[in-house]
C-alpha cells in the first residue's frame, strides 16, 4: 500500500508500511489476552524485573500477547488492552497524558514497583522545592558543564515536570500493586498469571518486598 | 493465680494480670505489634496491637489479662484495622524501603509483609523533616520516626537515668530529638542497643551500615511472626 507522507510534518512509527503479519499468527494473537506495558517516572527495572520471569515469561506468552511496551517496541496502544502494565510514578504532565490514556484503553491497571505504588526514588525530591532540584541538576551541580552559561531546560517540547512525584493511582484508579524496588520477577508472574486464569490475585508474603 | 480467657472463641489458661500481647504469644496466637518490647512495660503508642477485648477496641500491650476475658483477634474488622493502623506508619513518614538501611531488619516493613500491605490507602505525607547528625554516635533520620517512643522510655543514661531521647512538638509538628551531650557519653554497645531497640530506621548508628546481605537480614531469616511466636525476650 502506498504511503503518501511528504504532506506531514512528522510520521509516528505506526504509520510506515509494515510487513503484514501471517493470518493465522495474527488470529492467534487476537484471540489471547492483550497487555500493554508502560515505564513513567522509573528506571525501567521492573521491566527488566519483567524478564526476569525467566521460562515462565513462556508459559505466560501462551496466553497473552504484549502490544505497546518497550520489549516489543511498539510505540502505542493498538486496540483495547485487558491489561496495563505500568512502570514508574508520575513526575510530568506527560506522565500523566499517557497513564490516562493508559487508563481509557486498559480494562485492569497494574501499578508495579515502587515508584509507581508510591512514588519511589524519584519521590525522594518531594522534600525539597522543585526550583531547588533545578538548581542542583542544572546549575549548581557537579556535573554542570565548566565554562559553559548554565540554563535549566525549557522548551515547548519537553513535557513540564510535576512540583512532587505522585503515586500513579493518586492520578488515575489503579487496580493492583506490586511493591518492590524492583519486584522479584516471580512476584510479577504471580500477579499476571493469577490474573490470566482468573484467580483472585494473591501475592504471598513470601516474595512479597519492598526494597 | 490462674485464669481462663477466651481469643477468638478459644479458651485458653492464663496468669492473672499478665499482658494479653503476651498471654496470646505464648498460646500460639500472633498479635502484631511494633511498640510493645517483651518484658518490659507496654507503651500503647503504635496501636498496631488493637483487638476487641469484651466488645471493646483496646491495645494488647497495654491490657492485663482478668479471667473470663473476650478477646477477638482474627475478627476481619480488627484485622483490617491493624492493616489501615500500619498503612497510616507508612504514609505518615518518608518510608523509603529501597534506600533505608534498616531495611530488611525494619519492624514496621516486616508488619507491612506480614499483614499483607501492598500500597498504603492513605496519600503519601512526605513530611519535611530535617535530619540530625550532631552526636557522634548516633545519626537520626527523622523522616522514618513512627513515634512509638522505645527510645524515649527505654534508653537511659547508665548512670542517672535522665533520658536520651525526646519528643518535641505534637500532632504533624512532633519531631524526635537527641540530648547530644549525654548520647556522646553513651558506650557503643548501648548505641548499638539503641539502633536496634528502634522498630524502624530512624536512631541510625554511624560508621557502620548495610553489613548484611539482601537474604540474610534479620527478618529474611526468621520473620516478626516467628520472632514474637518465639515466648522468650528480642
Amino acid at each position: 500500500m502506498p504511503v503518501n507522507i511528504s504532506d506531514k510534518r512528522e510520521t509516528a512509527s505506526h504509520e510506515l508500511p509494515a510487513t503484514p503479519l501471517d493470518p493465522s499468527v495474527r488470529a492467534a494473537r487476537d484471540e489471547k489476552i492483550q497487555i500493554a506495558m508502560i515505564a513513567l517516572c522509573g528506571c525501567w527495572g521492573c521491566t527488566l524485573s519483567f524478564l526476569d520471569m525467566d521460562e515462565n515469561l513462556l508459559r505466560l506468552l501462551d496466553k497473552v500477547n504484549i502490544t505497546r511496551s518497550s520489549l516489543t517496541d511498539i510505540k502505542r496502544i493498538p486496540h483495547r488492552c485487558a491489561i496495563g502494565f505500568v512502570e514508574g510514578g508520575v513526575a510530568s504532565e506527560e506522565n500523566i497524558e499517557i497513564l490516562e490514556h493508559y487508563r481509557k484503553n486498559c480494562d485492569i491497571l497494574i501499578s508495579a514497583g515502587a515508584c509507581a505504588v508510591w512514588g519511589g526514588v524519584p519521590a525522594m525530591r518531594n522534600v525539597v522545592p522543585l526550583e531547588a532540584c533545578f538548581r542542583e541538576a542544572y546549575l549548581d551541580g557537579p556535573t554542570a558543564e565548566p565554562g559553559v552559561q548554565p540554563v535549566i531546560p525549557y522548551h515547548p517540547d519537553i513535557p513540564r515536570i510535576t512540583t512532587r512525584v505522585y503515586p500513579c493511582h493518586e492520578v488515575v484508579k489503579m487496580d493492583y500493586f506490586i511493591p518492590g524496588c524492583p519486584p522479584d520477577g516471580a512476584a510479577i508472574f504471580q500477579v499476571l498469571d493469577d490474573l490470566v486464569n482468573g484467580r483472585e490475585v494473591a501475592l504471598p508474603g513470601t516474595i512479597n518486598h519492598y526494597d | 493465680m490462674s485464669i481462663d480467657i477466651s481469643i477468638d472463641g478459644q479458651v485458653y489458661k492464663a496468669r492473672d494480670g499478665a499482658t494479653l500481647v503476651d498471654v496470646a504469644a505464648e498460646n500460639g496466637v500472633y498479635i502484631p505489634s511494633l511498640c510493645y518490647v517483651r518484658g518490659k512495660p507496654g507503651l500503647g503508642t503504635c496501636r498496631t496491637c488493637s483487638v476487641r477485648v469484651n466488645g471493646k477496641v483496646m491495645t494488647a500491650c497495654t491490657v492485663p489479662v482478668a479471667d473470663g476475658m473476650d478477646v477477638e483477634v482474627s475478627e476481619p474488622g480488627m484485622a483490617e484495622m491493624r492493616k489501615m493502623l500500619v498503612e497510616l506508619l507508612f504514609s505518615e513518614g518518608n518510608h523509603n524501603c529501597p534506600s533505608c538501611e534498616k531495611s530488611g531488619r525494619c519492624e514496621l516493613q516486616s508488619l507491612g509483609y506480614e499483614l499483607g500491605m501492598m500500597v498504603s490507602r492513605f496519600p503519601y505525607r512526605f513530611p519535611v523533616r530535617t535530619r540530625e547528625h550532631a552526636a557522634k554516635q548516633i545519626w537520626l533520620e527523622r523522616d522514618r520516626c513512627i513515634f512509638c517512643q522505645r527510645c524515649v522510655k527505654f534508653v537511659r543514661n547508665l548512670e542517672t537515668g535522665q533520658k536520651i531521647f525526646s519528643i518535641d512538638h505534637r500532632g504533624s509538628r512532633a519531631s524526635i530529638e537527641i540530648d547530644v551531650s549525654l548520647a556522646d557519653k553513651m558506650p557503643p554497645e548501648q548505641v548499638r542497643e539503641a539502633a536496634h531497640l528502634c522498630p524502624v530506621g530512624c536512631i541510625v548508628e554511624k560508621g557502620v551500615g548495610y553489613n548484611k546481605p539482601i537474604g540474610q537480614r534479620r527478618f529474611e531469616i526468621k520473620s516478626i511472626r516467628e520472632r514474637a511466636l518465639e515466648r522468650k525476650c528480642r
